[in-house]
């Protein structure tokens, strides 16, 4: 129901950054959390909803968690 | 069927398919017409290929192409999937009062030079204008654009030369599918100029002529071409399976798109698999041969990016299935409906 | 090994973004979760999905035939376009053919039908609607163009709520005199609880990825606890789903009680992201809202409230919800009591072409996605 697509963020001017995918270029609001160019974001409708967790490192450690809980991994 | 010609009439799918078999088929009524190749095949002196198609697209001018080029690419393109060597076209514009002159000499340009690019000349043409009107009733395309002030109808003639059978039945068991390059180029970069996604992601019009004559001249036996137009690669296959009365499996693995097109789609809830092209073709043929096919397909300009996706594997008539990444298998329909972005 | 999304040309393959780790690891995990899946012996599992993104991905990535049948996957009512009663289509059309208005939409609402037809097909005769990629999008046309007033259709979840409030906030912080929103947005915890109390024979959720970025995951906790199945936050790529399929088949092999697994922690956290919670209490209210081929369900929508309630075009009310025609199902289907296959209309006079019913006509409905797909189970 909600497409939502992963990008780059390239720049913030006040309450729009312009937000890259892939050499598409989308100005995206950013009124719902905090960005810096760099940052990878997921955009839905023309609007950054959340800034993607920098350390992959933690998601595995995250997931594996979970994966121990259920007991499986 | 009855009621008003919508926008899906248009899209290349199902309803587009509805509207040629119930309307014009049924009325025109014409053995070969009947055939729904991409060109007919006509006696005369020798064999005559012979091909008709209607350009309205919007804007006119778009990146990597226009509505000139594009013309002369889709007919020319037609006569070649049968094998054909294009030698003469025809056009009718019809251009909408208001139009500016300049325009209009830039399209006739643009057409003149792609013409010469695909070795085909135009031998007839015709124009009619028409008033302002079909842009006011209709309040714009979505995006709020007019149809463009410029539409193109034209004809293709071309030759087959002697031996040559190319045709969408010919599909034969064990036979290999390759591409010629990437998907969904020209129909991301048309959409890209309707919606506010800054992109430079160009159409791909080009005409196939360099590419079929190096096929049909290698002495390789190629069962079949098709150019991938509207409603993408799974339309296309989709049609040919059912021609042919076989079973298409590709891999999603191996079709080929650039990370561009494919970041396009997932902005607006698109699938590559259903998003046209304008220079791209399918090209069946043995097993065996697909190397060098790929070989002497890539040798070309257009080219460049040919691959395998897939093979003819069975005799269930009209099925196309898609093996996913994840193993899974997808069968796959034509195009449904539009192919209208969606968001929420 | 890239098993997130197609070959890319003249590119490197990126990494995938979860798991970050090497090729042979990952399809080591590929290879071990299907095996499971595959042979799964456990308790009957019938997972529901309440996002249309993960029903669309389902079909697309071939998911249903990778797993045991003792597993089910359940299509709910997870598609905001195919859950808008017929009203709010009716609405929407008479508010276009209005000579002073234009309305803005999303692609796929064009061919929803309403009570008569759709927006798509009243353009035949008049009415002046225009595709967007985003919200914002309407207030740039708008102000270019005052002569017009210029009606955003605002349909959608969680997720798109805050991105309306955004819309909304910034169209009276400009003052912008031409710009109004018609909303159909709903909520989830609502329609959850109302299908489980309904007796829907449903005993774990894959629960919406996007929603949950914006709620977090731990919206789904009390309904966990309550009902005593597992919800797991899923991702929309194949492996993704598979992931989170798995920790439900784990979890349900040999235990019961409720859980929330977040299988999606690239971007959702059990929190959520509270700026946008606090953006959409701001703008919107609870309200009581209509689900198509459902009914009315207390508090599952939210509409404009106080200074923003003036930029309504009259959303409020619009709960007639007329069938098309009397023996379409979509209601059992999206409920997940029958599969799409079910129903006397599928694949019959109900197809994508000639959709009889909301699931039939957007890309992510479940009657169409099984049509397409020739799913049988």
């Amino acid at each position: 129901m909600c497409v939502a697509a992963e990008g780059t963020v390239l720049s913030v001017e006040g309450r729009d950054a312009v937000v890259d995918f892939h050499g598409n270029e989308v100005t995206a609001k950013c009124g719902l959390v905090q960005v810096k160019p760099g940052d990878h974001v997921l955009v839905h409708a023309g609007c950054i909803l959340q800034v993607l967790s920098q350390r992959e490192q933690n998601e595995m450690t995250d997931l594996s968690a979970i994966f121990a809980e259920v007991g499986a991994y | 069927m009855s009621g008003r010609v919508a926008m899906v009439h248009g899209s290349g799918g199902k309803a587009t398919g509805e509207l040629i078999d119930q309307i014009f088929a049924s009325e025109f009524q014409d053995q070969t017409l009947d055939e729904m190749e991409d060109s007919a095949l006509v006696a005369g002196c020798g064999r005559l290929a012979l091909t008709t198609d209607s350009f309205v697209v919007t804007p006119v001018k778009f990146r990597g192409g226009d509505i000139g080029r594009l013309a002369v690419c889709g007919t020319v393109n037609d006569l070649l999937m049968r094998g054909a060597v294009p030698k003469y076209l025809t056009c009718g514009w019809i251009l909408e009062e208001g139009t500016e002159i300049d325009l209009v000499r830039e399209m006739a340009h643009s057409m003149a030079e792609t013409a010469r690019e695909a070795g085909i000349r135009i031998v007839a043409g015709d124009t009619k204008v028409i008033d302002g009107s079909i842009a006011e009733k209709s309040a714009g395309d979505a995006a709020g654009r007019y149809a463009g002030g410029i539409l193109i109808n034209t004809a293709g003639v071309g030759f087959v030369p002697e031996g040559v059978s190319i045709s969408a039945r010919n599909a034969q068991t064990g036979d290999a599918i390759l591409v010629s390059g990437t998907m969904g180029d020209h129909h991301a970069a048309i959409l890209s100029e309707r919606m506010s996604i800054r992109t430079d992601i160009e159409s791909d019009n080009a005409p196939l002529t360099e590419i079929v004559s190096a096929l049909v001249q290698s002495g390789l036996h190629i069962h079949t071409l098709r150019d991938i137009t509207r409603g993408g690669l799974a339309t296309v296959l989709k049609e040919l399976a059912e021609t042919s009365g076989r079973t298409f499996e590709i891999e999603q693995e191996k079709i080929p798109v650039t990370a561009k097109v494919q970041d396009f789609c997932s902005l607006l809830g698109l699938d590559p698999l259903y998003m046209g092209n304008e220079g791209k073709l399918v090209c069946i043929l043995p097993a065996e041969e697909a190397e060098e096919a790929l070989r002497l397909i890539r040798s070309c300009r257009y080219g460049a990016g040919a691959v395998k996706v897939g093979e003819v594997t069975g005799d269930e008539p009209g099925i196309l299935v898609m093996k996913t990444e994840i193993g899974g298998k997808r069968l796959l329909d034509v195009l449904q409906g539009e192919g209208l972005p969606r968001i929420c | 090994m890239d098993i997130a999304c197609f070959s890319r040309c003249g590119e490197k393959r990126q990494k995938r973004k979860i798991w970050g780790i090497m090729d042979k690891r990952n399809t080591e995990l590929l290879r071990a979760i299907t095996d499971y899946l595959k042979n799964y012996d456990g308790p009957e599992l019938r997972i529901m999905e309440v996002c249309g993104s993960h029903t669309g991905a389902i079909a697309k990535y071939g998911i249903p035939q990778l797993l045991s049948d003792r597993i089910h996957l359940i299509s709910g009512p997870g598609c905001p376009v195919c859950v808008a009663p017929s009203a709010y289509i009716d609405r929407m059309i008479e508010l276009s053919l209005q000579p002073d208005v234009i309305v803005t939409t999303f692609g796929d609402l064009l061919r929803v039908p309403g009570s008569r037809e759709s927006l798509s097909e009243a353009k035949g005769r008049g009415a002046k609607a225009r595709m967007v990629y985003s919200p914002f999008d309407t207030i740039d046309l708008a102000k270019k163009d005052p002569a017009h007033t210029y009606v955003f259709a605002a349909l959608g979840f969680e997720t798109t709520a805050p991105v309306y409030a955004l819309m909304a906030r910034q169209v009276l912080e400009d003052g912008i005199p031409n710009v109004k929103l018609l909303t159909a947005i709903k909520t989830m915890p609502a329609v959850i609880r109302a299908l489980m109390d309904s007796g829907a024979p449903v005993n774990a959720f894959l629960a919406p990825g996007h929603v949950s970025v914006v709620t977090g995951s731990r919206i789904w906790e009390p309904l966990a606890e309550q009902y005593e199945i597992p919800f797991a936050v899923a991702g929309f790529q194949g492996i993704e789903i598979l992931e989170a399929l798995y920790g439900i088949a784990r979890w349900t092999n040999g235990r019961s009680g409720g859980r929330v697994m977040n299988f999606y922690p690239s971007v959702v956290s059990r929190a959520g992201n509270e700026e946008a919670q606090t953006q959409i209490r701001e703008v919107f209210e609870p309200v009581s809202a209509v689900w198509r081929g459902i009914g009315e369900i207390e508090g599952s929508g939210l509409a404009l409230r106080g200074p923003y309630a003036a930029l309504d075009a009259g959303s409020r009310g619009l709960s007639r919800d007329v069938r098309k025609n009397k023996a379409c199902r979509c209601g059992e289907v999206l409920c997940g009591k029958i599969p799409p296959t079910a129903c006397p209309l599928h694949g019959k006079v109900c197809t994508p072409l000639t959709p009889q019913g909301a699931c039939m006509v957007s890309p992510e409905g479940s009657c169409r996605t099984w049509f397409e797909g020739g799913r049988k189970r």
